[in-house]
């Protein structure tokens, strides 16, 4: 976990990761520069939720902390949110509620 | 520094509470301990008399291990055995292990005594008495490498890798060149991680065998078709398990592993320790662990004076016999329950403070506790506990390769 650093809002954990982790909630419409251009969220980040650092192909497999931890099910745009419903698990399926966008059900932003 | 002045026990073993536990051997007695437990609220012993208990009618030998392992705990003073009557739990051979470590230990029968209230006053009167007798235990000082440490993420989110764990994994790496034992488990939790931990082993051996048990872990939770993974931690940011195992694997510092134990081994002597919570032989009895108290009580088996549990969710759980301290990872969760929470970790998501910082704190609220602070969950009175149904076998010896 080395290579730390912070674009805006959103923390690179290594060097090779090709998501970007939240360190605070953050509103849709919210421009990032990221290393390919500037985005606009298209929905609001919840704390600690990820974004794509780059555009990532379907199959591709998704670092964090500079480890495998998913495989992507489909394109993801940079900038795009990287969760449960673009990614899976190389082991077992994640079980998860109405709740898991990180916004409804309890969950505020 | 806080000096720790422990009770000694007749084994040699020293702990850092001095509680009386009333142990219900089937969920049939469960109500009657409870109400025993309960003769002491308001009063000073309020938090000294505490409740655990197996639910089952059926005998395990794990179950039955874990019960006398938790009853001569160095943090135990007493036991009240609360039985039934014809439950499978073998009360005789728990009541004698107990008597043998040097214990006062009494075991009331439903059945025999007279119902349920005659039950509760009878083992009220045993409590009273015996209280004033365990008060005399002997005080002896105690040093931090004496103490044994576990460590559990539960209602994890995706802050807690970031800042949490890594304070906890901080702090275990403070405390193991110390010379604590330190213990971290849920090998569920490590899928994914199983290679780089490997390396970290002190032999070979023990290296492949903390591989194998991940992959033991992996094949439990295939079979059962859900990882150990709860949806909260989904809404929480974490997309599949083996980011949540990333997260979680870093809870144990950077100190080289030591050895590879199973629930009630106590580890041989300082160093870092990995806890195999998963059940050997074929998928019995259900999930390893229900919840995250079932992963607690095992570590408190092994000898745990006290637990580190690391949230970002937002767990508000103590424990039965040995203190719990909560570190919350996520800044927005402390602040919402900061009246449960030991430690804020969320400093670090916000920039406030380093990880090493908010690792030292830990470090120093280990020590403390061990000294007699109460944690947020003992002074609100949380002693949550469960005992369910495994199956274990022995491990071998390069599980402890510089016990010999």
């Amino acid at each position: 976990m080395t290579e730390k650093s912070s674009f805006g809002p959103f923390l690179l954990l290594s060097g090779k990761d090709n998501v970007l982790v939240a360190r605070a909630n953050s509103p849709e419409g919210l421009v990032v520069a990221l290393e390919g251009g500037e985005v606009r969220l298209s929905r609001p980040i919840p704390m600690a939720h990820k974004i794509a650092r780059h555009d990532i192909a379907p199959g591709d497999v998704i670092l964090k902390y500079g480890m495998p931890i998913g495989i992507a099910t489909g394109a993801i745009r940079a900038g795009e949110h990287v969760h449960v419903h673009n990614i899976r698990s190389a082991y077992t399926p994640t079980h998860m509620l109405q709740d898991a966008d990180g916004r409804s059900a309890g969950v505020s932003l | 520094m806080s000096e720790i002045q422990a009770f000694l026990r007749h084994d040699g073993r020293k702990g850092i509470r001095n509680t009386l536990v009333v142990a219900y051997l089937v969920e049939c007695a469960h109500f009657v301990a409870s109400e025993i437990v309960h003769q002491f609220r308001n009063t000073p012993h309020e938090g000294e008399v505490q409740l655990i208990g197996f639910p089952g009618c059926y005998p395990n030998e794990y179950a039955a291990q874990m019960m006398e392992k938790l009853c001569t705990h160095p943090n135990v003073g007493a036991v009240l055995f609360v039985s039934l009557g014809c439950e499978s739990f073998d009360k005789v051979r728990a009541a004698n292990a107990v008597d043998a470590s040097g214990r006062p230990v009494k075991t009331l029968v439903i059945q025999r005594a007279g119902g349920t209230r005659s039950t509760i006053q009878a083992g009220a009167d045993w409590i009273r008495q015996t209280l004033a007798q365990i008060s005399e235990v002997p005080r002896v000082r105690m040093g931090v490498d004496e103490l044994i440490i576990g460590t559990v993420c539960g209602g994890s989110d995706g802050t807690s890798g970031i800042s949490g764990n890594p304070a906890a994994g901080k702090a275990f790496d403070l405390l193991v060149a110390e010379g604590a034992a330190c213990i971290f488990e849920e090998t569920g939790e490590l899928i994914g991680c199983e290679e780089i931990m490997a390396e970290r082993a002190i032999t070979p051996e023990l290296g492949n065998l903390l591989r194998e048990s991940v992959h033991k872990a992996e094949r439990y939770y295939a079979t059962l078709g859900y990882g150990s993974f709860a949806a909260g931690n989904a809404a929480g940011g974490l997309s599949t398990i083996e980011e949540k195992s990333l997260g979680a694997y870093v809870k144990s510092g950077d100190s080289p592993i030591s050895g590879l134990i199973k629930p009630g081994d106590v580890p041989p002597h300082g160093g870092l320790y990995l806890m195999d919570v998963v059940p050997d032989g074929d998928v019995r009895f259900g999930f390893p662990n229900i919840s995250d108290n079932a992963e607690i009580v095992e570590m408190i088996a092994s000898g745990a004076h006290m637990t580190l549990f690391v949230t970002g969710r937002g767990s508000v759980v103590g424990s039965a016999i040995s203190p719990v301290i909560k570190i919350c990872a996520n800044p927005d969760t402390y602040r919402n329950l900061a009246e449960d929470m030991d430690v804020n970790a969320g400093d670090i998501i916000e920039g406030v403070r380093s990880i090493p910082e908010v690792g030292q704190e830990i470090r120093d609220l280990v020590v403390a506790v061990a000294a007699g602070k109460q944690t947020k969950s003992e002074e609100l009175g949380h002693r949550e506990f469960i005992l369910t149904y495994k199956t274990f076998e022995p491990i071998g010896p390069a599980c402890l390769p510089g016990a010999a």
